[in-house]
């Protein structure tokens, strides 16, 4: 069902990673990113996984939902992995018959390239666990702030973006509701080619369109009702500080980047193929 | 035509950490024709109830029959059960979607294989059966009232001539003549078509006018099954779920207890005031 | 001073067809002169489509009139320089809860109007929590709305206007879409406001059974006020009340029916107490 997606939700908690500040998040979680293609050994995803272990055990967020949110990349990490095995070509042949060809390069890249994709998730989805949508659009406005001198509406754009990120679940609900609503009138969404089953969902988006614009009206009046009127002269409840802890998270983060980079550029460590 | 539940257990997010038992070995037997009224708060089971009975949800474990056959029968038609238990959702109006109103009221019976003729013919029967004017057939249903929308709604389930009605809070948003309106509509067609009607409400004083028999639902439970009079002489144990008897009861068991000679099951305003007339005359 | 004041107020607004062209003009409210006292609980009446509603947005300068005047605690709201003023003035919750509550967390949505108004943080954190606490949701402030029920999301929506320190709140269905439970949750929450901070409430609904306890009632039809009164003398009226699509409470309508069947009771009879009360004397 619809509503068993878990990307974006907030895991309230109260751990060292949710008190940090979410600038700090934001940009530590691109430096993680970044470390991750940097490097390509074992001795460097070792050291990933260590970071990433001990931030995942610091945020108190449990490993079950960490792995809940890998799923929906599954498939894509099946086709990375199985177009890696049997395309790249280097080193020894492992296996080999009719038209299949395994090679000790194809295992080590599609190995890394999993691990890799499944690191890129998980670090992202420490970040969407650990701070609330508010805060996060609070964060990316701070930090895009320099655009606002190019005429960037970087208020609105981080505004929009928290509205989509209330509304979203709203609307997933809405639409199973108005899927059932239609199978209750006999359609049926599952048979037929693709030009009938495209049209068969005419009856869904409609009303679905139907209710997101006077969803979205209601809502620009109740916002002006309560008195908005843009970013100027607004103030902030939870206004963005940088505390000890942001720096020392910085810190941390910086010093992980330096390691990985030494360890997983000079240290010749390798297990077999890896 | 009968509806019947044995041991049906519901199970949302099944082993996941938001699992969720909805409804818990329901038993219940609804034969053709009767006036049924579904009572409980919100969450307690009750919409889930009724999608067990036209089928968009399956039972975790035990069983639907309708018409004596399970409906989870290998290659039973669920299409066709949908045609013959209508569900009318809570805010119907948001499933409108087409250019007009009887092109709308066809989705139905043209999803149910109809000809072009029989399908207008049976939207043309549902509209008029739910008072609907026939100068607007023509109209986008966008651009009707409240209350005109969901009549259009209720015929787009009425026009596939299902043998059961069940309707999830048909009154939702409507003002007191709206309500009334619909609610008078729908007694009618129960009596002209004899089909059974299943109405879930939150306002004890409709169900009371309108259905024979009531069902409390609480945390997944049947908690009650029987007439109005007999649910509602048990409005203590209503009370302490959330819910509440037609305020007239209260008004008769106050009665009673100041002295009256006044037996206290009225739950209609006409019984209630036979009642005290009797009294105070007999 | 009058909280709110209205004078010959009139509110038209384009009909077109389908190109767009205008063929005409509806008038939604016709000639409305309404007045409520600082500190008061006044309700407003009326079936779908009797213009209620939008009288009430006139009140938030949401609508500004077409033809007469509405005054806001003495301000015009169709002075532009007074927009916020009057905004602040007469917060408003509206029908549907989900599409009023912007905030992703309880907490940071109750903030949403102060941090509008440019109040320091320190206030802020303190009025979201008197806010909360007030409207009986502080054990909910992280609490994602969307896990919410509807009666808590209303209330959540109360405190979003309360944070804004109004002096006046207008509430435009609050319960059209809730259960019983929820209903009463809210029209609690409203009253207790009302009496504990002296707040003006404007209240605007169908359910009969939330008017009793107001000072005075209005009832709306065809963008006309037809019957204004207490509501004791508003629901001895049980016919007229009929023709503009209306209720009674249930307790009113069985004392009326004891009426009609030549019992003697006195008219408005609206707590099932007076009622049993009224039926002991007579025996």
């Amino acid at each position: 069902m619809v509503r068993d997606i878990t990307i974006g939700q907030y895991y309230p908690a109260e751990s060292r990673i949710h008190r940090l500040d979410p600038r700090v998040k934001i940009v530590c979680t691109l430096l993680f990113l970044i470390s991750l293609f940097i490097q390509n050994s074992l001795p460097g995803y070792v050291v990933a996984t260590a970071f990433l272990g001990t931030v995942i055990h610091l945020s108190k967020v449990p490993l079950k939902y960490i792995v809940k949110g890998l799923k929906p990349v599954v498939i894509l990490l099946l086709f990375t992995v199985v177009m890696n095995l049997l395309l790249t070509r280097g080193g020894e042949t492992l296996v080999h018959f009719w038209i299949i060809t395994i090679t000790e390069g194809g295992l080590r890249t599609s190995v890394f390239m999993a691990v890799r994709l499944m690191y890129l998730v998980a670090g992202s989805s420490i970040m969407t666990f650990t701070t609330t949508p508010n805060g996060l659009t609070d964060g990316i406005e701070k930090l895009l702030h320099p655009l606002n001198k190019i005429r960037v509406p970087v208020h609105e754009v981080a505004m929009m973006m928290s509205i989509a990120l209330r509304f979203i679940p709203i609307l997933l609900e809405e639409t199973d509701k108005i899927m059932k609503a239609q199978m209750a009138r006999g359609a049926d969404f599952e048979s037929g080619n693709l030009i009938q089953r495209a049209r068969a969902m005419i009856p869904i988006l409609v009303p679905l369109f139907v209710s997101a614009f006077r969803r979205a009206n209601d809502l620009a009046m109740a916002m002006e009702a309560r008195c908005y009127h843009g970013g100027e002269g607004r103030t902030k409840m939870k206004p963005l500080k940088y505390h000890g802890r942001d720096r020392a998270a910085y810190a941390a983060t910086i010093l992980y980047m330096v390691v990985i980079f030494v360890v997983g550029r000079f240290v010749p460590f390798k297990l077999w193929i890896f | 035509m009968s509806i019947k539940l044995e041991h049906v257990n519901y199970v949302y997010s099944q082993g996941t950490a938001y699992e969720k038992r909805a409804l818990k070995d329901v038993n219940l037997e609804i034969p053709q024709g009767q006036f049924v009224g579904i009572i409980g708060h919100t969450g307690s089971g009750k919409s889930t109830l009724i999608q067990h009975l036209n089928g968009l949800i399956k039972a975790t474990s035990g069983t639907v029959y309708y018409d004596g056959r399970s409906i989870y029968e290998e290659g039973y038609d669920m299409r066709k059960l949908r045609g013959q238990v209508g569900l009318v959702f809570q805010y119907p109006e948001y499933q409108l979607f087409e250019v007009d109103v009887i092109t709308d009221v066809c989705f139905g019976p043209k999803n149910q294989g109809l000809s072009q003729e029989e399908c207008e013919r049976n939207a043309r029967w549902a509209l008029d059966l739910v008072g609907f004017p026939e100068k607007y057939y023509k109209q986008s249903p966008f651009e009707l009232s409240g209350g005109q929308k969901r009549r259009v709604a209720i015929a787009g389930i009425l026009a596939m001539h299902p043998k059961v009605l069940v309707l999830d809070e048909p009154t939702a948003g409507l003002d007191p003549k709206g309500r009334d309106e619909i609610l008078d509509q729908v007694e009618h067609l129960h009596k002209e078509t004899g089909m059974t009607v299943i109405l879930v409400s939150h306002s004890m004083e409709d169900i009371a006018r309108y259905v024979e028999r009531i069902i409390v639902m609480n945390h997944g439970e049947m908690m009650l099954d029987g007439t109005p009079r007999e649910v509602f002489s048990h409005y203590k144990e209503l009370e302490k779920v959330g819910l509440a008897a037609p305020q007239v009861t209260y008004v008769m068991h106050d009665l009673k207890e100041r002295g009256f000679s006044v037996s206290p099951d009225a739950t209609t305003i006409q019984e209630a005031a036979d009642e005290i007339m009797r009294s105070l005359h007999g | 001073m009058e909280m709110i004041h209205s004078e010959n107020l009139i509110y038209e607004y384009d009909k077109r067809d389908e190109e767009g062209n205008i063929i005409g003009t509806n008038r939604a409210i016709d000639g409305v002169n309404i007045d409520v006292p600082q500190g008061s609980f006044v309700a407003i009446l009326g079936h779908n489509g009797s213009g209620k509603s939008t009288l009430a947005k006139h009140m938030n300068a949401i609508l500004v009139p077409t033809g007469g005047t509405m005054w806001v605690d003495g301000r015009d709201t169709k002075d532009p320089a007074e927009l916020w003023n009057v905004r602040q003035t007469a917060g408003m919750v509206f029908q549907n809860p989900d599409n009023q509550i912007i905030g992703t967390v309880v907490e940071e949505d109750v903030g949403f109007g102060p941090e509008n108004l440019g109040v320091p943080a320190d206030e802020i954190w303190k009025r979201v929590e008197d806010s909360l606490r007030a409207v009986g949701m502080l054990e909910y402030r992280t609490h994602s709305p969307n896990k919410l029920s509807g009666g808590q999301k209303q209330r959540v929506a109360i405190a979003g206007v309360i944070a804004m320190e109004p002096k006046c709140i207008v509430l435009d269905e609050p319960t059209a879409m809730l259960d019983p439970n929820g209903r009463r949750e809210v029209i609690d929450a409203v009253e207790k406001l009302q009496k504990k901070k002296n707040v003006t409430v404007i209240l605007i609904t169908h359910y009969m059974e939330e008017v009793t306890d107001a000072d005075q009632v209005f009832v709306m039809d065809d963008g006309h006020i037809v019957m204004h009164g207490t509501p004791r003398e508003i629901f001895s009226r049980v016919d007229e009340l009929k023709r503009y699509r209306m209720d009674v409470p249930q307790v009113t309508m069985l004392a009326e029916e004891l009426r009609n069947r030549g019992l003697d009771l006195p008219r408005g009879i609206l707590r099932r107490e007076e009622l049993v009360e009224a039926l002991c004397q007579l025996s």
